[in-house]
């Protein structure tokens, strides 16, 4: 048991905190509307030029071989600092633990480096029409083009996260055409500009050109953008969900920071922070701590060669109803001010997707009552 | 940065579950609740614990126990809780060992590492005192308006007494009925009820009958400092319990949900059962690290120490009642009997996850400690 930092470490944050209170942007327009996307990526592109884009990946690819425990600290200082979410992050957080663990050399030296400096900007392309939970019943494919070497693809995904600003999507598609659920799918890199690619935009709940659809007839791939093996897109796609990144997409210091700023907001509220309300604020903070926590020792185990498994469905859970409850909280600390387009008001927004995405909170569910506690599937 | 408990602290945890798995199955617990701690197989228990050192664990070496900080200890305190021991083992080992100890009382730590002497204690002006009908000494604590309470006195056991300050009781301790028997309740009548700050407790060993006249509250002579700490560890040690009470509800209801089968497959299979024990599993998952953060604040004397003590038994506390509440819904109606084993845990969680220090108040603690209040 030791909760303190080392020395090196320390000065780890504090280079951090330097760097990040002096060139944080402040008031961008959100990230998932055209405009506000060009702003990201400038700040995207500093923090690149800084070598901060990507603390934890080789520095050849512009990190900085940072431990997991220098990411977490660049975490807690990147939300404490009010910088913003990052616009990249699928595919820093998404598509890159993939790359790293099955991707060949060329494919890491090609793709990474281009993903770290906000050149190339990665879209998920997992959901369809007909297959959003149940993520086997993938329909788009992918067919042999034994002439042009490489492979032609026709579907549609959708719910597609900032599809309609991105260069480069990444998904799964059905390569065996006599295959059924999770067998005979392949893992796809595809540009965006290819021909035969459409992309749509559509207004999220929040009013934002977030998602998009991405229709795809006939558009050729080479083979180099297959990751892994054909037909076995699955088992590649389902390896870095549970592993050490599956940590990666909400770090502890962006709740613990927003948890930081409902204190204040209940501070300048006075007397209308009631003692319920200011209850509730004592419970999103302590929640905020108890993720932390929970986060710290699933990166000692990580740090001792051992695997999350199925608890990232835990954090999963906790991570992104912890989200909507403060966020819930500020809006009633807020009164009627509260429908005010605002940081609040589009914080909870934001968090409502939350429970939805990166598998809805029912699937993580039954992965913890089956996986974790070993109830019987039928 | 290393959050985990060590290899020796892992050993000796997995050393005290094999132990208390062996003499305090269900049956056991089940004696308490007609015999107390006298009961034989009861009592029986106790010797072993002592004999491999865990009664003693807190006491510092030089005083003849093991030495062994909270990190170490509250792990032990979750097993017991695993078994829904029927013992005061936070009460005894955790608050009152290092507590005597610090006081100079050799004589009652002495008889505390040999195995021979239970504690209760009294608290924060409330009239029940849990394990009294067992205890050969009850401390006494207080919550004097502020967000820290402490140990403050003694009654019984032959803690130093003081010139000063004695605080004296004009009621009983009667023995009365908790929901969990095992507990041995003692509540003070009379005055007691109404008493303000200190109260204190009769001397009820094993042979003192109920109802027994009233002495003083006898002061601890104790530094501040290791009083205050000794209700930390109190309310510290229950969180651990609540957390290995939560365990075991939450195996014996999967086990359950295995066996029974309704509509032709087990109930474990249908989303219904398994999405509410997936959240039981998640307030103790959560609430787990923020108790081993509490020991850890405890060892390393954090200046956060009373706010992560707080976090963490409010958090174990709802978390154990959500857990009980869940285990006994997904069993229907056979958890409903004495028959069956689970009330033995869910009644345990029902009664101490009130006592240290509830999860409002525990809450509000920490929202001081913020300055949300």
């Amino acid at each position: 048991m030791d909760l303190t930092y080392s020395d090196s470490e320390q000065a780890f944050r504090a280079e951090a905190r330097e760097w990040l209170e002096a060139n944080v942007p402040d008031g961008l327009a959100s990230g998932d509307t055209a405009e506000g996307f060009a702003q990201h990526l400038e700040w995207e592109k500093r923090l690149y030029e800084a070598r901060w884009a990507v603390v934890s990946w080789p520095e050849a690819y512009g990190g900085r071989e940072a431990s997991l425990w220098e990411w977490l600290i660049f975490e807690e200082e990147y939300y404490r600092a009010g910088a913003p979410q990052r616009v990249t992050q699928n595919g820093i957080f998404l598509l890159a633990p993939t790359l790293f663990d099955v991707g060949t050399p060329e494919q890491q030296d090609r793709v990474l480096p281009r993903m770290a400096a906000a050149e190339d900007l990665w879209c998920q392309g997992w959901s369809e029409p007909g297959a959003g939970s149940d993520l086997a019943a993938t329909k788009s494919r992918a067919v042999r083009d034994e002439a042009a070497g490489g492979w032609r693809l026709t579907g549609q995904k959708t719910w597609t996260t900032r599809g309609a600003f991105c260069t480069h999507m990444f998904g799964l598609f059905r390569t065996d055409p006599e295959s059924e659920r999770h067998r005979g799918l392949t893992y796809f890199m595809v540009p965006l500009d290819a021909a035969g690619v459409t992309v749509r935009g559509f207004e999220r709940l929040d009013g934002d050109e977030g998602f998009a659809e991405v229709f795809l007839e006939d558009a050729f791939v080479p083979d180099d953008a297959v990751i892994g093996e054909v037909d076995a897109g699955w088992k590649v796609a389902m390896a870095t969900t549970g592993s050490e990144r599956g940590l990666t997409l909400r770090s502890p210091g962006r709740f613990l920071s927003a948890a930081e700023r409902l204190i204040e907001l209940a501070a300048e509220r006075g007397e209308a922070a009631t003692p319920l309300l200011r209850d509730r604020v004592a419970r999103a903070w302590i929640d905020a701590e108890a993720y932390q926590l929970f986060t710290l020792e699933q990166v000692t185990t990580i740090s001792e060669g051992g695997s999350p498994g199925a608890r990232s469905s835990l954090n999963k859970i906790f991570w992104s109803e912890l989200d909507v409850r403060l966020q819930e909280t500020a809006l009633d600390l807020l009164g009627p001010a509260a429908e005010l387009d605002g940081p609040w008001s589009r914080g909870f927004l934001f968090a409502l997707a939350g429970p939805i995405y990166a598998g809805t909170n029912e699937i993580q569910r039954n992965i913890v009552a089956e996986r974790l506690l070993g109830l019987p599937r039928k | 940065m290393r959050f985990a408990l060590t290899e020796d602290q892992a050993a000796l945890r997995d050393a005290a579950r094999e132990l208390l798995a062996r003499e305090c199955p269900p049956a056991v617990v089940r004696k308490a609740w007609d015999g107390g701690a006298g009961a034989s197989p009861v009592a029986a228990v106790w010797s072993k614990l002592a004999e491999m050192g865990v009664v003693g664990a807190a006491v510092p070496e030089e005083a003849g126990g093991l030495g062994l900080g909270a990190c170490d200890v509250v792990p032990l305190l979750e097993e017991a809780g695993r078994v829904a021991l029927p013992l005061p083992l936070v009460e005894t080992a955790f608050v009152a060992g290092p507590l005597l100890a610090a006081a100079g009382d050799d004589g009652a730590v002495e008889r505390l590492l040999a195995g021979d002497l239970l504690v209760a204690c009294a608290l924060d002006g409330a009239a029940e005192v849990p394990w009294a009908g067992d205890a050969d000494l009850i401390l006494v604590g207080e919550r004097p308006g502020g967000p820290v309470s402490q140990i403050v006195g003694s009654h019984g056991g032959g803690a130093t007494a003081g010139a000063d300050g004695i605080a004296r009781f004009g009621g009983a301790l009667e023995p009365a009925r908790s929901i969990d028997t095992a507990r041995r309740l003692g509540v003070l009548v009379g005055s007691a009820a109404s008493a303000s700050g200190l109260v204190g407790g009769d001397d009820r060993g094993a042979d003192s009958g109920p109802g027994e006249p009233p002495a003083a509250v006898e002061p601890l002579d104790a530094p501040n400092e290791a009083c205050v700490l000794a209700w930390q560890r109190g309310a510290l040690g229950t969180a651990g319990q609540l957390i290995g009470l939560s365990r075991a509800l939450l195996a014996m209801t999967v086990t359950y949900a295995e066996e029974r089968r309704q509509f032709g497959v087990p109930i474990g299979s249908f989303q219904a059962v398994k999405h509410q024990l997936a959240n039981a599993l998640l307030g103790v998952e959560f609430a787990a690290p923020t108790v081993l953060r509490a020991a850890w604040s405890l060892d390393s004397g954090a200046a956060t120490v009373d706010r992560d003590v707080a976090m963490a038994k409010a958090l174990a506390s709802e978390a154990a009642e959500r857990v009980a509440a869940t285990a006994l819904q997904a069993h229907g109606a056979i958890a409903y009997t004495t028959e069956y084993d689970l009330h033995l845990f869910a009644k345990r969680v029902w009664a101490s996850a009130r006592t240290w220090g509830d999860a409002e108040w525990q809450r509000a603690r920490v929202a001081a400690a913020l300055g949300l209040n």
